[in-house]
């Protein structure tokens, strides 16, 4: 046991963001900035005629305007997608629309002023002449014969089909089953909302060929990649990308979108610095959404409840344009969790990947996870009330056994720990779940609309084994990088490729490298987000810092150790074997004699002096490190949460909330408690609430905050969260992803409770959002229209 | 037109157009970036501020509305290097991740808590309707308000 691991330590990153001293990108001010602002397309699809851009450019205080042409023209190239299974169609993604715009919001202008309000002013003063043409909303949809077509080259709108398994042995194994449970449901359209938006700045400086770009990114380092090897050319090694404070992300600010192209771009142009900060609305219509699925499916089983085929058809609304991991979301990170906790023996999937008139979706938290769960986990819901059994019977039922790890799924994965009994026996406990439903039938008969709901949910997380994610169709590895550099002092740099913009990792990653060296945490500064400071990294998305980029500090601890210990066994004149290091005090020592010792301090300046290293060693303590894991790692839950539905209004209180989750080891209570309740928020947040919704005819009906609802302070009871632990085998730590389980849960559990209250008014399934008007209709539809 | 309002106890008279926000003169006219933007609707309270000892909206007050007021904003919240109660309880409940919604949150929370500071949990919550939290789930948001209302009892 350390000093630090597994303590719940208050942040040190706290005392900037609570004296209002973060320093997010819309923060910065450069010598010379100019303000960008964006021309964007009210309509979902139409043909640009012509753009006027005259009386723009002659307003007082604008410096330029620029359109698509112009960045073509000087040899942008479109911005890639960087998962692309076979057979994929790739239609380009231009930064600025050139001929087309294909959803509201898409860019079409971009006008450089010496204020943001000029800007603006200037925006209104060009001159657009667009001619409408018909839109396409709907995923399935998209993909019917006389689909208004979003790009000449992806046919009938079907940009990849991507399927797992054997659907005759599946189709075979549902034909013979006692029990089929089938399904249509809707995973519907979500907008992420971190609370800062997004924004980006640049300055070039012309006598070094040297462009630095901030952005509100979750991976720098993958930014710097594709703005060099794709966008826009720029030599990677004349290119620096920071990401400083970022507030929040949630998946959606891991891509590359199109003002990382647009404002170096014209910064270099003009050169003067530029700097953009989306608006929220701005966010809304651009930032990549989340979900959007339209899938059938059908789950088999015995008269007992014995799990036998999973079928899955599935179509994934990818938008007007392939976002950078957006055909990954659907595919390798949605069929490959179809197994859940389960032995569920054959299972085939498919996803159709479709383009639409809406604004592209890809990641957000959990990201194609949370979707598997939702099928799965409605569907077992809705079986066990066919069966008349109790949903947490009919799934310990099917549960993989403990001593049946590794695992391996019909659908490529390879689990590599759990013990999910024991996840639900502490989820049991905690909600005193046999009260619970004898509240429920308490509250029944006395005429109230009570649910329980139940769920147990699985995640891969921590990506990955590059080998396993590029052989899938990924174009990056996902290792990650970790440094630590001891200064002569003793005092103690840390980089990682990871980056925080919420996670605490400036402290966890602290209390890691504390541990393993032995020395303060005071006397660490974890630095993240800046490609110039750091060795190559990837980032932080997939509940990957702690699994990848701490198993890389790991290492790179483990080197420094070995290092300093031989140090100290030549100056001591002992043999390396006999060595010690004491890890909780960050001494040398010779075994059996304590007072024979070297303290971390005294090697590190000893390191410096550099006159009596042993022969050959070089005079530095500094090493950097890459871990690549052998696996994911294998983050379950079981969640249980009790709701009201008002009988007369259809609104839902959620009245309980109880979270258990094995995220394996842990680094910080505090800190992963905070990860799994505001993941529960999140997921609560679309089964009740939130709807990135359009019309039929492509208009963004939720375009601000009045018309997307977000979660808020008084839609929860205080939510209840629990523990068990089986380490990882697949990192040093043992550590699972802790960022995304909330969400995966959080959705189906709360679904999964209103249902159970409807369930006496012969309620099966309703789509989310589970709005008050919703639920309401479905009242008096089941009530036959006397409500 | 002219404005001229104390900041953090130190008084500022700038030029500005009629139809600047109140946020923009304080992030972009004074450099105080503490009080963060999350919307353009009024909506998420990122923007918080104490005006004339109320919290306001301050994406939603022109600088000139603010003309000859009385302001505090997140960066002047502190007495000198001791910080108040509220930013104290954030930081010892983490109630806050990315740490974008704090200012607004801590601003709003303080107001509350000395207008009331015996609210139940149902209070703070409804009380905090109007700041948007995408981070925290709000649990530990309302741990820290209780916790700061418990220092601040007598009120200040
Ligand atoms: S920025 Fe003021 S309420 Fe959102
Ligand atoms: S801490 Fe990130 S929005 Fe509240």
């Amino acid at each position: 046991m350390g000093n630090y691991v597994g303590k719940s330590m208050k942040r040190v990153e706290d005392p900037r963001f609570i004296q209002g001293q973060g320093r997010y990108v819309a923060n910065l001010k450069i010598y010379g900035m100019t303000h960008a602002a964006i021309k964007r397309s009210p309509y979902p699809h139409a043909k640009i005629n012509s753009i006027d851009t005259a009386a723009a450019e002659a307003l007082d205080g604008v410096i330029a305007v620029f359109t698509g042409k112009d960045l073509a023209d000087s040899g942008v190239n479109p911005i890639p997608c960087g998962f692309t299974p076979p057979d994929i169609k790739l239609p380009p993604h231009h930064a600025l629309a050139i001929d087309r715009v294909r959803h509201v919001g898409d860019g079409v202008a971009v006008v450089i002023a010496e204020s943001a309000y000029i800007a603006y002013d200037a925006l209104d003063l060009i001159e657009v002449d667009y001619e409408p043409l018909p839109a396409v909303v709907d995923a399935k949809a998209a993909a019917q014969p006389g689909a208004p077509q979003v790009h000449d080259e992806v046919p009938n709108n079907v940009s990849f089909t991507w399927a797992i398994g054997d659907e005759a042995a599946v189709n075979a194994a549902l034909a013979a089953c006692d029990h089929v449970v089938e399904l249509d449901l809707i995973n519907q359209r979500l907008i992420p909302n971190a609370m800062e938006p997004r924004a980006a700045a640049a300055q070039w400086d012309s006598a070094m060929e040297q462009m630095t770009v901030w952005t509100s990114s979750q991976n720098p380092h993958t930014i710097r990649l594709l703005l060099s090897a794709f966008t826009l050319g720029i030599p990677e090694h004349k290119l620096r990308v920071i990401s400083p404070d970022v507030g929040g992300g949630f998946g959606s600010k891991i891509f590359h979108y199109a003002e990382e192209v647009i404002v170096p771009w014209a910064a270099r142009k003009i050169g003067r610095p530029v700097k953009w900060v989306a608006t929220r609305s701005e966010s809304h219509m651009t930032d990549a959404h989340g979900r959007d699925h339209v899938t059938h499916c059908k789950l088999g089983m015995s008269q007992d409840g014995i799990f036998q085929a999973l079928h899955i058809e599935n179509y994934a609304n990818m938008g007007a344009y392939l976002s950078l991991f957006a055909p990954m979301i659907p595919t390798a990170l949605y069929h490959t969790l179809m197994a859940g906790l389960y032995k569920t023996p054959v299972i085939y999937g498919v996803t159709y990947g479709t383009m639409t008139n809406t604004t592209p979706v890809d990641a957000y938290r959990g990201a194609g996870r949370p979707e598997a769960s939702y099928v799965l986990e409605r569907l077992i819901d809705i079986a066990s009330r066919d069966l008349n059994m109790d949903p947490i019977e009919m799934r310990r039922k099917n549960f993989i056994q403990p001593d049946e790890f590794p695992y391996q799924t019909p659908v490529a994965l390879i689990y590599d720990s759990g013990n999910y009994d024991a996840v639900f026996d502490t989820a049991v406990e905690m909600a005193d779940y046999s009260a619970m439903r004898a509240e429920q039938a308490a509250a029944r008969a006395a005429g109230k609309l009570v649910g329980v709901g139940v769920s147990g949910c699985i995640e891969a997380s921590g990506a990955g084994p590059s080998a396993a994610v590029v052989s899938l169709g990924a174009a990056i590895g996902l290792y990650e990088s970790g440094a630590i550099r001891v200064h002569p002092t003793g005092k103690v740099t840390v980089l990682t490729g990871a980056h925080s913009h919420g996670q605490g990792h400036e402290t966890s990653l602290a209390q890691i490298v504390g541990d393993e060296l032995g020395i303060p945490i005071s006397d660490i500064e974890v630095i993240h987000g800046d490609t110039e400071r750091l060795p190559y990294g990837v980032g932080t998305y997939a509940s990957r810092s702690m699994a990848v980029g701490g198993g890389a500090l790991v290492m790179s601890a483990q080197k420094i150790r070995d290092k300093i210990t031989r140090i100290a066994a030549h100056q001591l004149e002992a043999a390396v074997e006999d060595m010690v290091y004491d890890r909780t005090t960050g001494t040398v020592h010779v075994k059996g004699a304590p007072d024979k010792a070297k303290a971390f301090g005294e090697i590190a300046f000893a390191v410096t002096l550099a006159n009596n290293l042993p022969a050959g060693m070089e005079p530095a303590l500094e090493e950097t490190s890459y871990f690549d894991p052998p696996n994911f790692t294998f983050p379950n839950s079981a969640h249980i949460a009790k709701v009201e539905v008002d009988k007369d209004s259809g609104e839902v209180t959620l009245l309980d909330y109880v979270a258990v989750d094995d995220v394996g080891n842990i680094i910080n209570p505090l800190l992963v408690e905070g990860q799994i309740v505001g993941g529960v928020a999140q997921g609560v947040g679309q089964a009740l609430w939130e709807h990135g919704a359009y019309d039929a005819e492509g208009q963004l009906l939720s375009g601000t905050f009045m018309d997307y609802a977000m979660p808020r302070a008084d839609g929860f009871p205080q939510i209840r969260v629990g523990r068990t632990v089986t380490p990882s085998p697949s990192n040093p730590l043992g550590v699972k992803g802790a960022g995304e389980m909330g969400t995966i849960a959080g959705t189906v559990t709360v679904v999964n409770a209103v249902m159970d209250a409807l369930a006496p008014l012969g309620v099966r399934h309703l789509d989310m959002p589970l709005t008050a008007e919703k639920i309401k209709a479905a009242i008096a539809a089941a009530n036959g229209g006397s409500n | 037109m002219k404005v001229s309002m104390t900041v953090n106890g130190k008084t500022y008279t700038r030029d500005v157009e009629p139809r600047m926000l109140l946020v923009h003169f304080l992030r972009d006219e004074l450099g105080m970036t503490g009080t963060n933007i999350g919307c353009d609707t009024s909506q998420c309270g990122a923007c918080t501020i104490h005006m004339n000892g109320m919290a306001v909206k301050s994406c939603t007050t022109l600088a000139v509305q603010a003309d000859g007021a009385t302001i505090t904003t997140i960066e002047g919240l502190a007495n000198g290097s001791e910080l108040h109660p509220m930013q104290k309880a954030f930081w010892e409940n983490h109630g806050l991740q990315c740490g974008y919604c704090t200012p607004g949150m801590i601003m709003a929370a303080t107001k509350l808590v000395e207008n009331n500071p015996n609210m139940t949990e149902a209070e703070i919550r409804h009380g905090l309707e109007g700041n948007i939290c995408r981070c925290t789930g709000y649990e530990n948001i309302v741990r820290s308000v209780k916790a700061a209302a418990a220092q601040m009892g007598g009120g200040d």
